[in-house]
C-alpha cells in the first residue's frame, strides 16, 4: 500500500488550547483515495487533530500550534496561504449535523459555492443534484427542495452536511465523528457512504466506535493523550497492533 | 502573520470602529456639557455645587444646584423605598412561586409597563394619581401626623412624594427584570440543600436564595436608582416645580435636576445662565455615570455575562 | 432561627401573600393608565383631530413629526448600533471590545435630558443655528445606538457556534459568515429588538424638548421648529384650558397605541416563529 500517492501529512505537530497542550509531536501521512481511521478514548486530542487540517483549530480562542500540516507537500500554514483556500480545498462535516437554518436543503448545498462566490447559474441546479446524488440523498429530497435544510430527519441532515462538503469539489473530506448523532441505521448508510467517497475523494474520519473505524477505514491512527500511538494500515492495527496500549483499547479494556 | 488588506480585514476594521459609537456618544456629551459650562463654573466656582440659592435675575445673579441635587436625592429615594421593596416581590413571585401559566402573562406585563412613554407616566401622575395622592395618602398623614417635620406643609398631591411614587413605578420593570435574572441564576443545589434540612420555602428564599444573589440584587437597586435619577418628564410634570427650593417636607413642591433643565433651559436668556443650566447638566450626568458604573460592575460580577464568540 | 412549626407555616404563607400583592400593586397604574388614556383620548379622535394643524385643534403635525423623527433616527441610529453589535459579538473576545461593551451599557442608562442639552449646543446653537428635526433625531440616536447595539449583539450570540464553523469550513469568508449565515438566523431577534428600542425612543420627550422645540404647522424644513406627539403632550397638560388638556389625553392615546401596538405585535409575532 505504500506506493500509494501521499495527499496530506503532519510533521511534528503540537497543539496548544491556552497552556494545556492538546497535541504531541504528531507525525503521521495520509494516502490519497483512501479512508483513514482516527480512533482514541474522548479527550485524547483526535478532533484537535483533525482541525488542525483545515486550519478551524486557529477559530477557537487561545487555541496555537507548531509544526507543519502539508497538503500535496505545501505547508497549508505557510506565511502565503490563506486559510479560506485551504478550507475549500479540505471539507469538513462535524459531529453534530448543522444544517444552516435559515436556508432551504437546496440553498445548503449550493452554500458553499455562494459564500466562496465560486459558480453561479444554471451550472448550480447541476452541481446540487450532483452533490446530493453522491451523498445518495438525492431520491429521498428531491421533491422537497424547497423545505428547510433543518425539517429532515438527523441521518438525512447529516448526509446534506456531506453533499454540502461535496458540493464545493474538495480534495480532502473531514469527518468529526459524524455519526455519534445518529441512530444505527442513519449510522449504517453514512458508513456505505464514506466507503464510496474515496472513490472520488480521500477522507479522514475521526471516530469513537473501534466497529466502525474496522468497517470503513484502509488506515487506522490511535491516538492517547495528545500523542499518536499506534498508526498503520487497518487490519494490522486491530490483528496485530505493535503497541500493548492500543491492544488494551481494541479489546476494550479502556476507552 | 502579517495583516492584509483583505475584506476580512476591512470589514473588522470597519466594525470595530462602530463599535466605539457609544463611546463617541459619551464623549461627545462630556465634551459639550463641560465646555459649556465653564463659564458659570468660572463665575461661581464651588458654590455652584453648594449654593442653596438659584437666583437668575440679571444683577443679582447666583446660581447653587444643592437644591436640585437634594431634590433628586429625596425622589429618587422615595422611589428606591417604594419601589425595590415591591420589585423584589415580584421577582421572588415570578422565579420562585408562579406557575408557568401565571408567569408568563405576569413578566408580559411588567414589560409593558417598562414600555409606557414617560410623559404618559407624567400625564396620568398630573391628572390622576396625584389626587389619589392627595386625598389618600397625605391628606390623612398631614391632618394626624402634620406635627411631624415631613408630612407638614399643604398637601397638594403636587410635590417630592408624588414624584417619588411615579418613579417608584417607572422603576419596577428595571429592578425586577435585573432581580429577576439574578434569582435564575442562583443555582438549584443552593434550594435543595436547604430544603433537605426541612426550610420553608420563604426560609429558604430569606436565609439561602437571597443572601446569595445580594450582589446582584444590589445591583439592580442602583440601576433603578439610576433611571429614578435621570427621569426627565414625568417628575416634571407633577412634582410642583417650586423654583428654589430646599426639600423640607416631603409634602412641599420643588425640582431635580432633570426638571429644573426641562424647565428653565430653554427660556434661559443669558449665557450665564444657559450655561448654569448645562453645568446642572454636567452634575447630573456625573452621578448618573457613577451611579451606573457601580451598578454595572455589580450586575455583571453577579451574572458573570462573558461577552465574545469564537475570534 | 426555626421556631414553631405552625407560626413557621403562617409566615410561608404571609409571604407567598404578600409577593402576590406586589404583583397586584405594580399592575393597578399600568390598567389605571391604559383605562385613563383610553377614557379619556378616545373620545377626541376623529379624523379632523388627527389630521389637522395646531391652529385648529388637530395633533396632525405631531404625528408626522414623530414619524418623521422615528424615521431620522432610525436611519442615523440604527446601522451604528448594528454594525457596533455585530462587532461586540462576533469579535468581541478582546480588552477593546469589553470596554466598548461597558461603555455601551452604561450609556443604555444614560439621562435623557442630558442628550438633549448636547444635540442642543451642537445643532441649534451651532451648526444649523435653529431648532430643527436634525437636532432632535440626533438626540434621539443617541439613545437608540447602545440599545440596538446591545439587542444585535444578545441575537447574535444566540446563533449556534456550530453554524459559523459549517460556513467557515466550507471555505467562506469571516465577513460572508456573518452576513450570509449568521445575521438571518439572528434576523427575527434583531429586529424584534430593534423595533422594541425605536419604538421606545419614539415616546421620550426630554431630549426633543430641547431641541424640536414644537410647532403648530406641519413639518416646515430642516431648519424650523417641528412638532412631536411626546412634546405636544407634555406642552398641552401644563395649559390651563380644559380643552388643551384634552387634546393631551388624545395624543397620549394614539402614541400609546403606536408604542404598546409595535410593542405587543412585535412580541407576539416572534413567539409565534418560535413556536413553530
Amino acid at each position: 500500500m505504500s506506493n500509494l500517492e501521499e495527499k496530506m501529512s503532519s510533521v511534528n505537530l503540537n497543539a496548544w488550547f491556552g497552556q494545556k497542550q492538546v497535541l504531541k509531536d504528531i507525525s503521521m501521512s495520509i494516502k490519497a483515495h483512501t479512508v483513514t481511521a482516527i480512533i482514541g478514548p474522548s479527550g485524547c486530542g483526535k478532533s484537535t487533530f483533525i482541525r488542525t487540517l483545515n486550519r478551524m483549530h486557529e477559530l477557537v480562542p487561545g487555541a496555537r500550534m507548531s509544526g507543519q500540516i502539508l497538503l500535496d507537500g505545501t505547508d497549508i500554514y505557510g506565511n502565503e496561504v490563506d486559510p479560506v483556500r485551504v478550507r475549500r480545498r479540505v471539507g469538513m462535516v462535524f459531529q453534530k449535523p448543522n444544517p444552516f437554518p435559515t436556508m432551504s436543503i437546496y440553498d445548503n448545498v449550493a452554500a458553499g459555492l455562494r459564500l466562496t462566490g465560486t459558480k453561479k447559474g444554471k451550472n448550480l441546479d447541476k452541481v446540487v443534484r450532483t452533490s446530493l446524488e453522491q451523498a445518495t440523498l438525492w431520491d429521498e429530497v428531491k421533491d422537497d427542495l424547497k423545505k428547510p435544510g433543518t425539517s429532515i430527519s438527523g441521518g438525512q441532515q447529516q448526509r446534506l452536511c456531506i453533499a454540502r462538503a461535496i458540493a464545493l469539489q474538495p480534495e480532502v473530506i473531514l469527518m468529526d465523528e459524524p455519526c455519534s448523532a445518529l441512530d444505527p441505521i442513519a449510522t449504517a448508510k453514512i458508513e456505505e457512504l464514506v466507503v464510496q467517497l474515496k472513490e472520488n475523494y480521500t477522507v479522514v474520519i475521526v471516530t469513537h466506535n473501534m466497529q466502525q473505524a474496522g468497517r470503513v477505514s484502509d488506515y487506522t491512527a490511535f491516538m492517547y493523550l495528545g500523542q499518536l500511538i499506534e498508526f498503520g494500515d487497518t487490519t494490522t492495527v486491530f490483528e496485530n497492533p505493535k503497541s500493548e496500549l492500543t491492544e488494551k483499547y481494541i479489546t476494550g479494556k479502556f476507552g | 502573520m502579517t495583516k492584509k488588506l483583505t475584506g476580512d480585514n476591512i470589514f473588522k476594521v470597519l466594525a470595530a470602529v462602530m463599535a466605539a459609537s457609544a463611546a463617541v456618544i459619551l464623549i461627545i456629551n462630556a465634551y459639550i456639557l463641560i465646555t459649556g459650562s465653564t463659564l458659570i463654573l468660572q463665575q461661581e466656582g464651588i458654590n455652584f455645587l453648594i449654593g442653596k440659592n438659584w437666583n437668575p435675575v440679571i444683577g443679582r445673579e447666583s446660581f447653587g444646584v444643592l437644591p436640585f441635587v437634594m431634590g433628586t436625592l429625596v425622589t429618587s429615594s422615595i422611589a428606591l423605598l417604594i419601589g425595590v421593596p415591591l420589585s423584589l416581590g415580584i421577582a421572588i413571585f415570578l422565579v420562585e412561586m408562579a406557575p408557568k401559566a401565571v408567569k408568563v402573562p405576569i413578566s408580559y406585563l411588567v414589560e409593558l409597563l417598562a414600555a409606557v412613554p414617560s410623559v404618559i407616566f407624567g400625564l396620568w401622575g398630573l391628572f390622576i394619581l396625584r389626587f389619589w395622592v392627595q386625598n389618600y395618602v397625605e391628606t390623612p398623614l398631614n391632618t394626624y401626623l402634620g406635627w411631624f417635620p415631613l408630612f407638614s406643609g399643604t398637601p397638594l398631591g403636587l410635590d417630592f412624594f408624588t414624584a417619588g411614587i411615579i418613579l417608584a413605578i417607572m422603576i419596577i420593570p428595571t429592578v425586577a427584570s435585573v432581580s429577576r435574572e439574578v434569582l435564575t441564576a442562583v443555582p438549584d443545589s443552593i434550594r435543595e440543600g436547604a430544603y433537605s434540612i426541612g426550610a420553608t420555602k420563604w426560609e429558604v428564599i430569606r436565609h439561602w436564595v437571597l443572601s446569595y444573589g445580594r450582589s446582584g440584587i444590589f445591583g439592580a437597586v442602583i440601576l433603578g436608582l439610576g433611571r429614578a435619577v435621570g427621569e426627565t418628564m414625568a417628575v416634571t410634570m407633577v412634582i410642583g416645580n417650586a423654583p428654589n427650593a430646599m426639600p423640607t417636607s416631603l409634602f412641599s413642591p420643588g425640582q431635580t435636576l432633570p426638571s429644573l433643565i426641562a424647565n428653565g433651559f430653554l427660556e434661559a436668556p443669558t449665557p450665564l445662565e444657559k450655561s448654569a443650566y448645562i453645568g446642572a447638566g454636567l452634575v447630573l450626568l456625573l452621578i448618573s455615570l457613577i451611579i451606573n458604573i457601580v451598578a454595572h460592575v455589580m450586575v455583571t460580577r453577579v451574572l458573570k455575562v462573558k461577552g465574545g464568540a469564537v475570534e | 432561627m426555626f421556631h414553631s412549626y405552625g407560626f413557621r407555616k403562617f409566615k410561608n404563607k404571609l409571604f407567598f401573600v404578600l409577593c402576590l400583592l406586589c404583583v397586584v400593586i405594580a399592575v393597578v397604574p399600568l390598567l389605571s393608565i391604559l383605562y385613563e388614556v383610553i377614557a379619556r383620548g378616545a373620545p377626541q379622535i376623529n379624523l379632523e383631530f388627527l389630521t389637522a394643524n395646531g391652529l385648529q385643534g388637530g395633533i396632525g403635525p405631531a404625528i408626522q413629526g414623530t414619524l418623521i423623527l422615528i424615521g431620522l433616527t432610525s436611519i442615523m441610529g440604527i446601522p451604528l448600533g448594528v454594525l457596533s453589535g455585530i462587532y461586540l459579538a462576533e469579535y468581541g473576545n478582546n480588552k477593546y471590545a469589553s470596554w466598548m461593551r461597558t461603555i455601551n451599557d452604561i450609556l443604555t442608562e444614560f439621562p435623557s435630558i442630558v442628550v438633549g442639552i448636547t444635540a442642543y449646543s451642537i445643532i441649534v446653537v451651532g451648526l444649523i443655528g435653529t431648532f430643527s428635526p436634525i437636532a432632535g433625531a440626533i438626540a434621539l440616536s443617541f439613545m437608540l445606538v447602545p440599545i440596538v447595539a446591545r439587542t444585535t449583539e444578545e441575537s447574535i450570540k444566540l446563533v449556534p457556534n456550530s453554524v459559523r464553523e459549517a460556513s467557515m469550513a466550507l471555505g467562506a469568508h469571516r465577513w460572508r459568515t456573518i452576513f450570509s449565515v449568521v445575521l438571518p438566523s439572528a434576523k427575527n431577534g434583531m429586529i424584534t429588538g430593534t423595533l422594541l428600542a425605536v419604538a421606545r425612543v419614539a415616546g421620550e420627550t426630554a431630549p426633543i424638548l430641547l431641541t424640536i422645540m414644537g410647532n403648530s404647522y406641519f413639518f416646515q424644513g430642516m431648519n424650523q421648529p417641528m412638532d412631536a406627539l411626546p412634546l405636544r403632550i407634555f406642552l398641552n397638560s401644563r395649559q390651563p384650558s380644559a380643552e388643551l388638556q384634552a387634546e393631551a389625553w388624545g395624543a397620549a392615546l394614539i402614541l400609546i397605541l403606536m408604542v404598546l401596538v409595535l410593542n405587543i405585535g412585535v412580541r407576539l409575532a416572534s413567539r409565534g416563529r418560535l413556536r413553530r
